[in-house]
């Protein structure tokens, strides 16, 4: 498979999950801020720290309101990671590399990006906002199905795949990350019922609610949903989960010892504190997930040494 | 109302299909009575089922515009054009004659070029030419052939006969709706295929991807051959996707091909470095090799004419073949049939005066009312003047221009381009002009494709074409009649 070709679709894969991740962060967050109890602060304006997009979005915005916040995650012309542009990647990597993917999935990603294009002011009003998400998560998952069914097995499902983790892999951290900076804005009274509804609102965000009622029988606490997203091996947004994925993906792959190790070594990440279901999740928690999210980074550009570029 | 063919009128064109009032020309019999079967609703509901098809097979061209490139479903037309195998035999074997001679004519001009110095064809042409090459003079590349793929220009004329309008010897585009406007009308008239003798066109990826596997320097049974494109933004990027998709090849740009310090051609693949014989490339030669032509150029790959002289890949178009796509050399072209094969020509040029010779001159200057004068490097119509809807003013701009640089200009008589029935907007059928692109493979063998790519002028009484300016297309039908 060409070098160029791999990218693409690895960028495909990055990118869709993007648009899958945006959607679901803003039906999530519709949902819980309305719970909230009075004094608590969590702000839409997390939506903006957790995507490291201050920059893009204090320049244009001086109030950090629900609408702005929305009005900025899905249709932002200039922020890279909107959801607009992020569909819009999706859609010109795929075009580009039409004779490697189903037919299909050229007309489904035109009909995806059509219908965000004409109905952003319906995902931006709070009053249609689930009717949107709903349809634009639903589209993520028939591009993602057909690949999955459609495919043949071999170079390029595995670089569409790659990429899918890759970026499951940083937001599962991202998103931690933001649960941690909520916890230690709202320390002075933080309340065990508004440490839960933070930590209830994490797993939300990655699907893993019920997941995590499941396998661990316990009470919301941070140590231990922290514990759940990084080492669980089973659930799909768990850090674990994703290396393990990528593991096997990368091990079909020429020339991958390289890239074998720095997966290794993220699999057998650790923070010891989580082990101590009482601890209190602190700016040392912080300082990991931000050394895992520059692992992530490091493996991202070894994959395109490796693969991508030939130069 | 079905169609009433007795009311369907081309005026004094000849029509494709409709020979005299209510009468159809022997190949389209069955064709015109099937339609005439259909009721309006149904006409038109075939109509929309050709739409979602286009849509749905993702058939597209690209059209530039100010807002950026957009992507335009292919416009196509459900009346098919149809020629009688027995008159599409005798083309074919005219537009193979042509190709042979004009590579012929290619391969002289970079060597020993005996055509000029038997004063058959004059020295100016070559010392003006914008796409002569002194840098493939003396390479002699396999078989002699330099044009493996031409896309050659046809017309009919008042008369029934067929006229060569023009040779694209360079990188000709539209074989891939040949192909995909078959597709579409096996899924929209799929009766007449059963009862008529329609012969298939989708052989030409078959056909092609040998031609190019013969030019592979490694002789070895899966030569690795890749379509090079100039990328997403070129308006014939579809045609590139699809015929890699269809020879089951890699489409690559110029970045994923890197020349080696062995001087063999590579592309990066995720496995490494892997060696590429043939390249089918359809981006121009001033844009191939930015180490010998274009220097800024970012389409192309350095060191590529190196590793081609050397004979370490194949390049099909050879570059430098567009010499003999020029419009002086076209008026030539005759001759240069006599000259190499001493054969007459199986399909004639539309007439052409040079303005260089006194007397063809003199024609031209009496007559520019009627005429059409084309500056003889220009393309795409700019610098034109079509007498007939000329005035006073532009002719007496024109003779000066004549006078004063007689080389660069050249006359035809205005053509009256033969036409087909086409359902226009409102339902109706009616006359539209046409021409008819087939496209011919040279190598060791020569090979033209069963009819080839019709274009039609969707405009009422209009003559252009092209799908950028409001052309559309159809379905092209070579139908066997027996020997009639």
């Amino acid at each position: 498979m060409l070098s160029r070709v791999a990218d693409r679709l690895y960028w495909t894969g990055r990118y869709l999950d993007r648009v899958e991740n945006t959607a679901r962060l803003a039906g999530v967050y519709t949902n819980l801020l309305l719970d909230m109890p009075p004094g608590v602060n969590i702000g839409w304006y997390n939506l903006i720290t957790l995507n490291n997009a201050e920059r893009w979005f204090d320049s244009r915005y001086k109030i950090r309101d629900e609408r702005n916040v929305m009005k900025f995650l899905l249709a932002d012309p200039d922020y890279p990671g909107s959801m607009l542009n992020s569909l819009q990647r999706v859609r010109e990597n795929l075009r580009t590399s039409r004779d490697v993917v189903p037919a299909e999935s050229w007309e489904y990603i035109n009909e995806l990006a059509l219908y965000v294009q004409e109905n952003l002011n319906a995902g931006i009003n709070r009053g249609q906002r689930h009717e949107f998400i709903a349809n634009v998560i639903k589209s993520c998952q028939q591009l993602l199905g057909l690949f999955e069914s459609a495919m043949s097995e071999g170079q390029g499902k595995s670089f569409l795949r790659m990429g899918r983790y890759l970026e499951t892999a940083d937001m599962t951290t991202r998103i931690l990350d933001a649960g941690v900076g909520l916890q230690l804005e709202n320390q002075d009274d933080l309340l065990p019922s508004t440490e839960s509804i933070i930590w209830a609102n994490v797993l939300h965000s990655l699907s893993a609610y019920l997941p995590y009622t499941k396998s661990q029988r316990a009470s919301v606490r941070g140590p231990r949903v922290a514990r759940f997203l990084l080492e669980d091996e089973a659930l799909p947004h768990a850090l674990r989960h994703a290396c393990l994925m990528l593991r096997e993906i990368c091990a079909t792959l020429p020339r991958n010892s390289e890239v074998l190790e720095c997966v290794d070594a993220l699999i057998d990440h650790r923070f010891s504190h989580l082990s101590d279901d009482q601890a209190q999740l602190d700016q040392s928690f912080s300082i990991y997930l931000n050394d895992l999210q520059v692992q992530l980074a490091d493996l991202h550009r070894l994959f395109a040494e490796t693969w991508f570029s030939l130069d | 109302m079905a169609i009433n063919w007795k009311t369907y009128e081309p005026g004094h064109f000849y029509d494709e299909i409709i020979s005299t009032p209510g009468n159809a020309r022997l190949p389209a019999k069955r064709l015109v009575s099937y339609l005439k079967s259909l009721s309006e609703d149904e006409l038109q509901a075939r109509r929309g089922s050709a739409y979602v098809a286009i849509k749905q097979m993702g058939i597209t061209f690209t059209v530039y515009s100010e807002e950026g490139n957009i992507d335009r479903s292919w416009p196509f037309d459900i009346i098919p054009r149809t020629i009688s195998l027995k008159q599409w035999e005798k083309t074919a074997a005219g537009l193979e004659q042509r190709l042979r001679a004009l590579n012929l004519f290619i391969d002289d001009l970079y060597h020993d070029q005996k055509i000029i110095r038997d004063n058959v064809v004059p020295r100016y042409i070559l010392e003006e030419s914008k796409n002569f090459r002194p840098e493939c003079k003396g390479i002699s590349p396999p078989f002699g052939v330099w044009a493996h793929i031409c896309g050659t220009d046809l017309v009919r004329d008042k008369d029934g006969l067929f006229y060569v309008l023009e040779d694209n010897l360079r990188v000709p585009s539209g074989v891939s709706y040949m192909l995909e406007n078959r597709a579409i009308t096996k899924r929209v008239l799929p009766d007449l295929f059963d009862t008529e003798k329609i012969l298939p066109v989708n052989d030409y990826p078959a056909n092609l991807l040998e031609a190019l596997t013969s030019l592979s320097p490694r002789k070895v049974k899966r030569p690795s051959i890749v379509v090079l494109t100039p990328g997403i933004f070129n308006s014939a990027y579809f045609e590139h996707a699809f015929l890699a998709q269809q020879m089951g090849v890699e489409l690559v740009e110029g970045a994923d091909l890197v020349v080696g310090d062995d001087d063999f051609v590579y592309m990066k693949t995720v496995d490494g470095l892997e060696r590429v014989d043939v390249i089918y490339r359809r981006i121009d030669d001033l844009f191939l090799d930015p180490e010998v032509f274009n220097p800024d150029s970012v389409l192309g790959v350095p060191g590529l004419m190196r590793a081609w002289k050397k004979g370490r890949v194949g390049l099909a178009n050879a570059p430098g073949a567009g010499v003999a796509d020029d419009k002086v050399v076209y008026a030539y072209v005759p001759k240069i049939i006599k000259y190499y094969l001493d054969e007459e020509p199986l399909i004639p040029n539309v007439e052409t005066y040079l303005c260089v010779n006194e007397k063809e001159r003199e024609y031209v200057l009496a007559n520019l009312d009627k005429l059409v004068v084309k500056p003889a490097n220009e393309s795409g119509g700019a610098g034109m003047l079509v007498g007939p809807h000329s005035t006073q003013k532009e002719r007496q701009r024109f003779k000066g221009l004549i006078k004063a640089n007689p080389r660069n200009y050249i006359a035809q008589p205005t053509l009256s381009l033969s036409t087909v029935p086409t359902l226009v907007d409102g339902g109706e059928i009616e006359p539209r002009h046409v021409d008819l692109r087939p496209f011919i493979i040279q190598t060791d063998k020569t090979f033209v494709t069963t009819g080839g790519l019709t274009r039609v002028a969707m405009k009422k009484g209009s003559l252009v074409v092209n799908s950028s300016q409001g052309g559309g297309s159809k379905d092209t039908w070579i139908v066997d009649t027996g020997g009639k």
